[in-house]
Order: C-alpha cells, then sequence, then structure tokens
C-alpha cells in the first residue's frame, strides 16, 4: 500500500499525464486524418474505376494484414533511407494513419454494400448525378450503419499507439515505463494506473458508439 | 531483398516459427478461455454474468501491450522465471480471449432460444444442452469471426518483439540492424507476414460470403 502512494506523487502523475496527452494528440489526429483517408479509399475502392479500384483495393488487404508495428518501424527507421526523415511523432502519426485508413477503407466499403442498391436508383431517379447520389444518400446512411465499427476501431487505434513507446514516442506507456524504471517497487501501481486510464478513455467510448447506435437507429 | 533472405534464411524461419507457434498456442487457449466467459455471459445467474462482463470489458480496453509487458516485467518479479516468449503468449491469450468471448457470446446469442429450450424439455441438463447443442450450432456460425481473430493474432504476436520473444518482428529489428539494410529487412518481414495473413483473410471472406448465402 505504502508503495501506491509513494508511486502517486503528484510528480509522477503530472509525468504520467504528460504522456496521456502525447497519447491522446496521436490519438485525435490519426483518428481525423484515417477517417477522411480511409473514407475516400473505401469510395473509390466501391466505385469502381478501372484499374484504380483495383489496385487500392489491393494496397489496403495488404496494409491490413501486416503488423502495425512494421509500419511503424517503416516509417521511423525505414523512410530516412529514402530520404525523408520524419520525427518520432510524425513517423507515428503518419504510421497509424496508414494502417487505419487501410482499415476504415474496409469498414466503409462494406457499409455501403449494406446500404440498399434501390437507395441509388431512388437518388438517381429524382436527377441527382451519381456523386451526388453518393455523397448524399449513400456515404451518409454507410457511415450510421457502421458506427459501432468505426468507433471499436478507434478504440484499437488509442489502445494502437502505445506501440510507439519503441520508438520512444513520449507517451502513456513509454513516461510510466520511465517511472518504474528508477524504482521497481512502482512496477505495479504504474500498471495498475495506466491500465487505468487506457481503460477509461476506451470504456467511454464504447459506451459513446452504443449511445450513439441507439439514437442513430 | 534476395540478399536478405538467402542470407538471413535460418532468422527468418526461426522467426516464422515462434510467430506462429505463439499464435496457435494463444487462438487455443484463448478459444477455451474465451467460450467460458462467454458462457458466464448468458448464464441466469447474475453474478456470473457480471463477472464474464467485467472480464470482457476490462481486457478488450486496456492496450495489448500493456498486458504482454506487465506479465513480462511482473512474473519474472514475483512468481516464476518464465522468458520474453511465455509471457508474450499469456499476455496474448488474455487480451484475445476478451475478443473471442464477445465473438462466442454473439453466437450463443444468435441460436435460437428455442433449440434450448427444446433440448431442456428433453430431459437435458442446462451443460448438457448447452455443450450438446447450442454451443456447436454457434462455433458453426462464428467460423469467419474467429478466423479474422486468428490473422489479427498472427499480427499481433508482433508485441513479442517488445519481450524477447524471438518472433517475426524481433527477427526483422536483428536482422535490420546485422545487415544494416533496413528497407529491404521491413520489407522481406512484410512479405513474410502477408504470406500467412493475406491468403486467410481472403479465405475467411470467401467463407464469409458463403455462409451469408
Amino acid at each position: 500500500m505504502q508503495n501506491f502512494i509513494q508511486a502517486y506523487s503528484w510528480v509522477n502523475i503530472r509525468f504520467l499525464l504528460e504522456g496521456l496527452w502525447v497519447t491522446v494528440e496521436v490519438s485525435v489526429v490519426s483518428i481525423i486524418a484515417s477517417f477522411i483517408i480511409g473514407s475516400i479509399l473505401g469510395v473509390l475502392r466501391y466505385v469502381k474505376i478501372k484499374y484504380l479500384s483495383a489496385v487500392i483495393g489491393f494496397v489496403v488487404d495488404m496494409v491490413r494484414n501486416l503488423p502495425l508495428i512494421l509500419i511503424i518501424f517503416f516509417t521511423y527507421f525505414g523512410l530516412p533511407h529514402l530520404g525523408f526523415k520524419p520525427g518520432i511523432l510524425f513517423a507515428t502519426i503518419l504510421a497509424m494513419t496508414i494502417f487505419e485508413s487501410a482499415m476504415l477503407a474496409e469498414i466503409v466499403r462494406s457499409g455501403i454494400l449494406a446500404v440498399d442498391y434501390g437507395q441509388m436508383e431512388g437518388a438517381r431517379a429524382n436527377g441527382m448525378t451519381y456523386v451526388q447520389a453518393l455523397w448524399h444518400i449513400i456515404f451518409p446512411q454507410a457511415i450510421k450503419k457502421t458506427i459501432p465499427t468505426i468507433v471499436s476501431q478507434f478504440i484499437s487505434l488509442i489502445k494502437d499507439t502505445s506501440l510507439a513507446t519503441i520508438i520512444v514516442l513520449p507517451e502513456l506507456l513509454n513516461h510510466a515505463q520511465i517511472i518504474y524504471g528508477q524504482n521497481t517497487a512502482y512496477i505495479i501501481p504504474m500498471f495498475v494506473m495506466i491500465a487505468l486510464m487506457y481503460f477509461v478513455i476506451c470504456y467511454a467510448l464504447s459506451v459513446l458508439s452504443r449511445i450513439l447506435d441507439k439514437k442513430l437507429a | 531483398m534476395i540478399y536478405i533472405v538467402t542470407h538471413y534464411w535460418s532468422e527468418l524461419v526461426q522467426g516464422i516459427g515462434y510467430t506462429l507457434l505463439s499464435s496457435v498456442i494463444a487462438l487455443v487457449f484463448s478459444t477455451i478461455i474465451g467460450t467460458m466467459f462467454a458462457i458466464f455471459e448468458v448464464l441466469p445467474n447474475k453474478a456470473m454474468r457480471v463477472i464474464g462482463r467485467v472480464y470482457i470489458e476490462i481486457f478488450r480496453n486496456i492496450p495489448l501491450l500493456v498486458i504482454a509487458m506487465f506479465f513480462y516485467v511482473i512474473i519474472p518479479l514475483y512468481v516464476a522465471k518464465i522468458d520474453g516468449f511465455t509471457a508474450g503468449t499469456i499476455g496474448l491469450t488474455i487480451y484475445t480471449s476478451s475478443f473471442i468471448a464477445e465473438t462466442v457470446r454473439a453466437g450463443i446469442q444468435s441460436v435460437d432460444p428455442g433449440q434450448m429450450e427444446g433440448a431442456r424439455a428433453n430431459g437435458m441438463t442446462y451443460w448438457q444442452a448447452m455443450s450438446k447443442i447450442v454451443l456447436p450450432q454457434a462455433f458453426k456460425i462464428i467460423i469467419p469471426p474467429l478466423g479474422n481473430q486468428f490473422i489479427n493474432l498472427v499480427k499481433n504476436s508482433s508485441v513479442l518483439a517488445f519481450v524477447a520473444g524471438f518472433d517475426l518482428m524481433y527477427q526483422a529489428n536483428s536482422i535490420a540492424s546485422l545487415s544494416l539494410d533496413t528497407i529491404n529487412s521491413y520489407m522481406v518481414v512484410g512479405v513474410f507476414y502477408l504470406v500467412i495473413t493475406l491468403p486467410l483473410s481472403y479465405y475467411m471472406r470467401h467463407l464469409e460470403k458463403r455462409l451469408a448465402n
């Protein structure tokens, strides 16, 4: 018990919160970027443009089936050899965005496929162009249908930011490691605290997605 | 790229072996544990339902790496000397079991409740009905999601690289630092991962489509 009280000194907690802030920062930027890019890729894969859709489909499938850690390594250690040297933060966000965009592209595409084709026909019959129908009628319904899946993908993203500790991004897990590296008695208190922090964020999001899903249904 | 493959063949094969071994062990045990907690969640007993729910929610909402690191650091310190591979696989099993529990629960609930009632009316006990009637039907439905979990396991087993688990990702780093050819080392390892995961993922998509029709 003594360990816990000592481990949770204000200095340590503040240090953890700084790490949490980096985690949140990386997550929010990656979520926004991957939602936009993923939606575009998903739609492009769906609309069947000659060659382009097939290429996008293949690349998306490839990225989805690689471990995220490998992509993080590639952006951080690999890219400098190609003449572009990203910082730790940028390399992490880049890797997360590449990986999550592919995941979201697949979710969005399956959402579009789940929308009744009559919706498209109805929109076209009412004088909308194909692109208008896609943007105003099909896409919103597809997103509505896939909200639980999208949110759970974002929860994965938040959890996966911890992988960036391997390239020493100063995020939550990394800061916890620094603290318990100084004193082994702090190991359990630190793991309990960061598990709690991740849990609160992720669980809150999953509750939110359930509420959203009920409201929109 | 060819140079990396021919030169570091033994490391790559060892890496693939450990990755697959860890994934298979974790799949077997997390299916057992996951099924157990899924059954907890559909039991008539409220206390058991709460236990099932709490287990699933806790381990679904904590990063795999945090769980794996926890076992890697804690077990040798307080319990027994174990290597990184074991600690990582334990973490992988516990993390995945919460996702499998959720899948199995959905499977059980998608089986018509009439099946359970019918079995009970024919004199089976609850456990007989669950294990002989409901679960086999549930597992038939959830084969594709379970397959997708296995693909996730293969990818997620890359956390073993953090705990010196000698998996494919760990080998990627050592090959990259030995050969000084970072890009090609990671590319080769990426291809090795894709050789396992891509065919599986196409097969699961095919299976899903067939089951849907």
